[in-house]
């Protein structure tokens, strides 16, 4: 086999790390505003303007999904959540990503993204309802600029581009935010949503948390190049960015959606993190990685740095960390109690809504389905 | 006075013409139906009255026209989808099924999924694997997804403009091989309902249900047999999800006897399904078994042996044989 001229490394080696795809916390090719210490640091494309009140609400946005996490992951050990998906590690990347929406734009996420659920304005209790198996999701997607859970690996990618192509031709200026992960960028839909958004220059920005595992597979397998390459090979911008930063995240994100929103076609970002947890509450991660991965990472906490950088620079005092923790503990109040009261779905609903207008044939099965459960009324 | 003779292709183009000029919201997407108008030039001149922006030359991928099809529709749009043969539709299944099907469900109802498939399906055209293949089945199978497949040019006409104008996806099934099939089709027409069947050719011996190209095909076996002296009654199923049996089974009940025909394989096909609606319904009618004429269990074959795999009229009549006999 003859040498390849380009690409022959895969993904920016760390040496003597402890697996191969671990990148410095910030190498030249990743943009960083604040360091895992804390530190706010400059960068050549992107500035942030931020105000302390935003600055404290971030802070408060990752402490309060964070909380929201382990509440689900604790209620789906006690057997009232069929399943959950944890985000625990990549509450920087989705409240940095959420909160560079403006109202009027769309997001399309895929099923973990409870972080920008919470920056929309969607209620935790419509994304536990999902998980606790009373519906696919109660939220309106249309009123919260937020869509539906999307759990065909990167079928929203596709989604999100028609979307975008729509506000093309409502003339809007409106920016549409799709979520996928590094998995997701080997799926055909995925790619083939990149060339519609290319082609027609359509203001989508495709947001790629790059968290390291799809499931069990580790990104080597799949692919051989840093995912924010890929961009060029569709023709638009590609940046990678350091997802445990949430002021990176939100400079980068803001950036390229506004970019969108002016007209100038899409950009692909990848939010380098890491999945700290389990795929979800079905998965073993002890099978397929080593803990000093997961050491490594929690050196990069996301909450950790912007709480350092909050008391460091006096921007927000124990009074304030308290409040947030306060505040945690009153949602997580909240989640529970309203989780566990949940009423349970009525059993003729599954037959609602399947069309716009319930054809006779099925009128006629659910009539079968009310009549079956009618007989048994009074042995119960 | 506005009525034409037209083609089922030309009666297509003249339908989408008009639900373009109803609604500005419908947007037409596919492979080649802008400049060249479609392999079978449905959306002849479109792109030139409505633009670009309205008759889309899509990237050569199907699951991306129905997934962007999607994210139109969730926007307001009423998109229009063609896939250009059959056989390629494949790519597209999983957005058709995982979500155009189930987003109106999974949404509680509130995001509408008006989206139209157009596929020319259905063999007899001579062409080469993947462009003669009857995927109704799968579709039909499919909650969510309704499912028409047109016979001839009047339906054709204003069948189209009532899938676009539909709330719910309608895989909309063109026979190919009949695109060049000419009838006279009244514009000004109160047009029949869409999802209902019809009766027709009436008769008293035999039903035979037929959809899209058979239909044509059943209605030359009722010819046929009246020669013999046997009355045959033809029923166009025109909807094939939701099934409109009403017709069907007052039919089956006077006369005993019903046979189904299409091109898709005889297995799991629609077939299948309304032999077993009928015998659920019309036991004690029944003189005879429902019995099924459609295409072998095999892969579509090459051409030449096309006119072996398909129902024909011998085939047709060969199954009334069957059921008289009983």
């Amino acid at each position: 086999m003859t040498a390849l001229p380009e690409f022959t490394e895969v993904v920016d080696p760390v040496p003597g790390a402890a697996a191969p795809h671990l990148p410095p916390s910030c190498d030249s090719g990743t943009v960083q505003l604040l360091t895992p210490e804390g530190d706010r640091v400059e960068h050549p494309e992107y500035s942030l303007d931020i105000g302390d009140d935003e600055l404290r609400g971030l802070y408060r946005d990752l402490v309060l999904v964070r909380r929201w996490d382990a509440e689900a992951t604790a209620l789906q050990r006690q057997g009232e959540l069929g399943l959950w998906a944890s985000l625990l590690g990549q509450e920087a990347a989705q409240v940095g990503a959420g909160r560079a929406l403006q109202d009027g734009d769309m997001a399309f996420p895929t099923y973990r993204e409870h972080g920008v659920a919470w920056t929309r304005g969607v209620d935790p209790l419509h994304v536990m309802s999902l998980f606790r198996g009373v519906d696919n999701g109660g939220w309106d997607p249309a009123a919260r600029g937020f869509n539906l859970y999307t759990i065909v690996i990167g079928a929203q990618c596709l989604h999100a581009t028609g979307y975008a192509m729509g506000v093309q031709r409502d003339g809007a200026e409106q920016a549409v935010l799709a979520f996928l992960g590094d998995g997701a960028t080997s799926q055909g839909e995925v790619n083939e949503a990149m060339i519609f958004a290319a082609s027609f220059s359509a203001p989508v920005v495709f947001f790629c948390q790059n968290n390291q595992y799809a499931i069990s597979v580790p990104l080597e397998r799949q692919t051989r190049i840093p995912l924010y390459q890929r961009a060029a090979g569709f023709g638009f911008p590609g940046v990678r960015v350091d997802g445990n930063d949430v002021l990176a995240v939100l400079a980068v994100t803001r950036q390229a959606l506004q970019a969108a929103r002016e007209g100038q076609g899409p950009t692909f970002i990848e939010a380098f993190t890491y999945r700290m947890g389990a795929h979800t509450t079905s998965d073993d991660p002890t099978r397929y990685r080593l803990a000093s991965e997961l050491e490594e990472w929690k050196l990069r906490d996301p909450i950790a740095r912007l709480k350092a950088h909050l008391s460091r620079s006096g921007i927000a005092d124990a009074t304030f960390f308290e409040s947030v923790e306060a505040d945690a503990d009153e949602l997580a109040a909240r989640i529970r109690s309203g989780t566990v009261g949940m009423p349970e779905p009525e059993p003729s609903s599954m037959f609602e809504h399947v069309y716009a207008e319930k054809p006779a044939p099925l009128a006629a099965q659910q009539a079968e389905f009310d009549a079956y459960h009618a007989s048994f009324e009074g042995e119960r | 006075m506005s009525t034409e003779t037209l083609t089922i292709g030309k009666a297509l183009n003249l339908g989408l013409r008009r639900a373009m000029e109803d609604d500005a919201k419908v947007v037409l997407m596919g492979e080649d139906i802008g400049r060249l108008g479609g392999v079978f030039r449905i959306t002849d001149g479109l792109q030139k009255d409505f633009g670009e922006a309205r008759v889309v030359d899509t990237p050569l991928a199907e699951a991306g026209i129905l997934g962007t099809a999607v994210g139109l529709a969730m926007r307001g749009y009423r998109p229009v989808c063609e896939i250009q043969f059959d056989g390629f539709v494949f790519p597209a299944v999983n957005e058709i099924i995982t979500q155009v099907a189930k987003i109106h469900a999974r949404s509680q109802g509130r995001i509408p999924m008006p989206v139209v498939i157009r596929i020319p399906f259905g063999g007899g055209i001579g062409a080469v694997e993947h462009h003669s293949e009857s995927p109704e089945a799968y579709f039909a199978h499919t909650a969510g997804l309704r499912v028409v497949a047109v016979s001839n040019p009047a339906d054709a006409y204003w069948g189209i403009q009532q899938a676009i104008a539909h709330p719910d996806p309608v895989v909309f099934l063109e026979p190919k091989r009949r695109y060049w099939e000419k009838a006279e089709v009244d514009l000004d027409a109160t047009p029949d309902p869409l999802f209902a069947s019809r009766v027709v050719r009436g008769g008293d011996d035999v039903t035979v249900l037929a959809y899209g190209p058979m239909v044509k095909t059943a209605l030359q076996a009722a010819e046929a047999a009246q020669e013999e002296g046997r009355s045959l009654e033809v029923i166009d199923l025109r909807t094939v999800s939701p099934l409109d049996l009403d017709p069907v089974m007052e039919s089956v009940r006077r006369t005993g006897r019903c046979v189904v025909v299409h091109e898709a394989p005889t297995s799991l096909g629609l077939g299948a399904e309304i032999a077993a609606r009928i015998t659920e319904s019309c036991f004690h009618s029944l003189e005879a078994p429902v019995l099924r004429v459609g295409g072998y269990d095999t892969p579509y074959p090459p051409s030449k042996l096309e006119e072996e795999y398909l129902p024909d009229l011998d085939r047709v009549l060969d199954a009334v044989d069957r059921s008289m006999g009983f």
